[in-house]
């Protein structure tokens, strides 16, 4: 699996996936996810849960790091080390305090019609390990790991 | 591409929504227009069903934030049925069974509308 698909600007192989940063490619992160999970021995019930964590990582990028403008970058990265399978996404947008992201209260998103961070709830939930990387000016990277010894 | 559709069928009072495919941040709009769509024609008893959705995401529950309390004000409801396990168990991390009736089959959720419908007549 080697090929570089040029009209949409995305490439892909083995250890690597970069798309452009529009909603149109969650769908293509979201197979790409699903094979190198099953490649590392993931068992299938549990690799929706990586492809979702990914999906909501992936979809905070576009909407926050990139605010929908659709020819960011957005690298995706799989590593396994036979202890733990992790996915690095990194993104070239505005930075972020994860910390200041709050956490969900549906009772308030009930009052104001809205959602908030309801994407990094899932990630956290989801995997064992979520970690932010942010270096303001040059690039976003967050890491979703799950141990292998729990879900192959 | 993602493969996302929706289908609505009228049951007397009730509006049914077919979902079919992956509900994501690329197609939650469609399902957003279905929502804007019935609103605009004051149907208000709206009943969901997820029998062949495959996948949701936060940017899809998002959609059911988004009109529910106007919904409510009219006297609606959103009723979801029908949720292959996989899809339940992401509602029900974010605790969205506190705030929407989820039940196993569209009859239930009909004949619940109907119900109080009932009541509200005699």
């Amino acid at each position: 699996m080697r090929l570089k698909n040029l009209k949409t600007n995305n490439y892909i192989d083995d250890k690597k996936l970069i798309v452009q940063s529009r909603t149109e490619n969650l769908s293509v992160v979201r197979d790409y996810i699903h094979d190198a999970a099953l490649k590392a021995g993931i068992n299938p019930e549990k690799v929706g849960d990586i492809i979702l964590a990914v999906d909501e990582a992936c979809t905070n990028i576009i909407k926050h790091a990139y605010k929908s403008i659709p020819d960011g970058k957005i690298e995706i990265q799989v590593l396994n080390n036979y202890k733990k399978f992790t996915i690095v996404i990194t993104d070239y947008g505005s930075s972020f305090e994860p910390k200041k992201v709050p956490a969900p209260d549906l009772q308030k998103y009930y009052q104001q019609h809205r959602v908030g961070g309801l994407g990094m709830y899932l990630m956290k939930n989801l995997m064992d390990e979520v970690d932010y990387i942010s270096v303001p000016g040059k690039y976003n990277r967050v890491s979703l790991s799950k141990n292998l010894n729990t879900v192959s | 591409m993602a493969e996302f559709s929706t289908a609505v069928k009228y049951r007397g009072d009730v509006n049914v929504i077919y979902l079919n495919g992956f509900l994501d941040a690329h197609t939650a709009p469609q399902l957003e227009n279905e929502f804007s769509k019935l609103i605009e024609e004051n149907k208000y008893s709206i009943v969901v069903n997820f029998k062949d959705l495959n996948y949701i995401s936060s940017a899809g529950l998002g959609v059911f934030m988004a009109f529910i309390e106007k919904i409510r004000e009219n006297k609606g409801d959103i009723k979801l049925t029908s949720m292959n396990d996989k899809v339940f168990n992401i509602f029900d991390l974010l605790g969205f069974p506190l705030l929407y009736e989820i039940f196993k089959s569209e009859e239930e959720a009909v004949k619940k509308f109907n119900e109080i419908k009932k009541l509200e007549n005699e």
